[in-house]
């Protein structure tokens, strides 16, 4: 199985490799999948508090070339993006940018998985905020 | 006739430069040495006889070769040329051992003995023999690859009409101890078959010293032609019989119908002479390039893991678990380099290797793992190389592993709540 360009551009240059500070109540972290499955990704946005829209993302993956280049490619289309647009994100459009094979669709699906693991962290953090900052900040002082 | 061009291609001229890519995945397949290919091509377009035409020269001709190459095969391992049954390989072999005593003695008995890291081809053939009645036992592995010895006594019982245990493995190299399964099983008056793909012309392999009664054997893990096997069937104490899986015209004494492969065999013939004179010293040589690599790896990564028995080992193997790092994306990122992987990305099926997995290692580092095949014109710069590039891709990959960066934090990762992972 030979792997498509795209694919390699993303393994080789990957875009947005590193980590976010999980504690800021701006950042939302998502950690998919599991190691005996071959594949974990975890994905951090964060998000501007007024705007709402996702100034930044990272990724971390433990997976196949394929799926390095699902959680890259994930973080690129985030940015920029505001919360709600980046929940539009389906992994079909992942599959079609890498030309990705049916064999390798489930990468896409963790992907997609990922992106909302991180926005549903981000919405919990922000929801319990606006009820009781001093109590949360506290919480969030010793994570 | 078209002119080909041979060049003798050993280790020793190969030099200090490496040609890329390169090929490191013996196991899988080897290149047909040129020595072999040069013995093969008069039997292409000129001595191109039909071995089983009897009235004129040149079914002789051909017959005079094949049974040349089953003086070579049966000199290698111990037999005598009767004992040889030429297939279109191993698989074939193995079905034929199995299915054909299976069903021979299926009078005396219904019990058959394997364990659990045999090659799919002696694994699938015992799943349908269960499927027609028959009762399997699949012994497990100690850690080391091996299984125990009072696990195979307990298991046989007066129904016990065959036990089939490879003698090496093709995964992680790890040697069963084939003469004490061959020595108990003859004891017991029980049959004993040896998938011997992986250890003929490899290690020393005698059917005599070794108890053994039927073994399989196939040419391109040793340097000859794909498409061509054999099956050594033992005559004498006990003599062994099988039901024929392949009809039509009655060839090898009825066990195997069908028109010789003659090129194939007499290919295969000049890799197991090729083998008989040269094994002690290969083994030498790979070994201490295989070590070298070993060492290499090990040296300049933590967290690796070799997975298998290194004391039973063939001498070119080498299988390394790297953890927080998956196989298929160091194999993506060594792409210079061909090697294989027991990741579930890496497999048709998204299964991860079942011979990993019955070593007791998790998922996690059966998905981590990396199979070295070192053969016969691997050179030591071409391993310098090799170690480099994994040492470098790994680095780079634990940079990009979530897993690595939270076990660097002190998270025991086995007590992680991971979430749940859409099934493949």
């Amino acid at each position: 199985m030979a792997y498509s360009d795209k694919v390699l551009d993303h393994y080789t240059n990957p875009r947005n490799v590193g980590s976010l500070d999980k504690s800021s109540p701006e950042v939302g972290t998502g950690l998919v999948g599991a190691p005996e499955c071959g594949d974990v990704m975890k994905l951090q946005i964060k998000v501007n508090p007024e705007t709402n829209i996702i100034e930044d993302a990272k990724f971390k993956t433990f997976g196949c070339g394929s799926a390095i280049a699902s959680s890259s490619l994930a973080t690129e289309w985030v940015k920029g993006k505001s919360v709600d647009e980046a929940l539009a994100i389906r992994n079909t459009d992942i599959v079609k940018e890498l030309a990705l094979p049916p064999v390798k669709i489930h990468c896409s699906v963790l992907a997609e998985d990922a992106i909302r693991a991180a926005i549903g962290d981000w919405k919990k953090k922000n929801a319990t905020q606006s009820e009781a900052p001093l109590k949360d900040a506290a919480v969030e002082q010793r994570t | 006739m078209a002119e080909i061009m041979i060049t003798n291609v050993t280790a020793s001229n190969l030099g200090g430069d490496v040609k890329l890519p390169i090929y490191m995945d013996n196991h899988a397949t080897t290149p047909t040495d040129p020595r072999v290919l040069q013995e093969m091509l008069p039997y292409f377009c000129e001595k191109f006889g039909n071995a089983a035409s009897r009235n004129h020269e040149f079914g002789w001709v051909a017959e005079q070769a094949v049974e040349q190459a089953r003086q070579q095969i049966a000199k290698l391992i111990g037999a005598t040329s009767k004992e040889i049954i030429f297939t279109s390989g191993a698989t074939e072999s193995d079905n034929l051992a199995i299915k054909g005593v299976a069903e021979m003695y299926k009078e005396k008995g219904n019990h058959i003995i394997t364990q659990t890291t045999e090659h799919k081809a002696v694994l699938d053939s015992c799943k349908r023999l269960e499927k027609c009645g028959f009762r399997v036992t699949y012994l497990p592995v100690q850690k080391d690859g091996r299984i125990d010895l009072d696990d195979l006594k307990r298991a046989m019982d007066d129904k016990t009409i065959l036990v089939t245990i490879m003698a090496a493995n093709n995964e992680i190299g790890v040697l069963q101890p084939i003469r004490e399964i061959g020595a108990l099983c003859h004891e017991r008056g029980v049959l004993f078959h040896t998938d011997a793909v992986q250890a003929i012309g490899k290690v020393p392999f005698n059917v005599i010293e070794d108890n053994v009664d039927l073994a399989s054997i196939s040419a391109h893990k040793f340097y000859g032609p794909k498409g061509v096997g054999g099956l050594y069937v033992r005559r004498k104490n006990p003599r062994v019989q099988l039901v024929a899986q392949i009809d039509g015209g009655g060839h090898e004494r009825g066990m195997r119908s069908g028109t010789l492969n003659v090129t194939g065999i007499v290919g295969l013939g000049k890799a197991c002479a090729l083998a008989g004179e040269e094994m002690a010293e290969e083994a030498t040589r790979l070994t201490a390039l295989r070590d070298r690599l070993k060492d290499a790896i090990l040296g300049q990564l933590d967290e690796c893991y070799v997975n298998g028995s290194m004391e039973h080992r063939l001498p070119g193997n080498m299988n390394i678990s790297f953890a927080y790092v998956e196989g298929e994306s160091l194999l993506m990122g060594i792409n210079d380099v061909a090697v294989s992987s027991g990741s579930a990305c890496t497999s048709a099926t998204l299964e991860p290797s079942y011979v990993l997995k019955a070593l007791g290692a998790g998922d996690d580092l059966a998905h981590s793992s990396i199979r070295f095949g070192i053969g016969r014109f691997n050179t030591e710069a071409e391993v310098d190389y090799v170690a480099k590039r994994v040492v470098e891709t790994v680095k780079r990959l634990r940079e990009l592993s979530p897993l690595y960066e939270m076990a660097k934090e002190g998270i025991d990762l086995k007590k992680v709540q991971w979430a749940a992972e859409p099934t493949h």
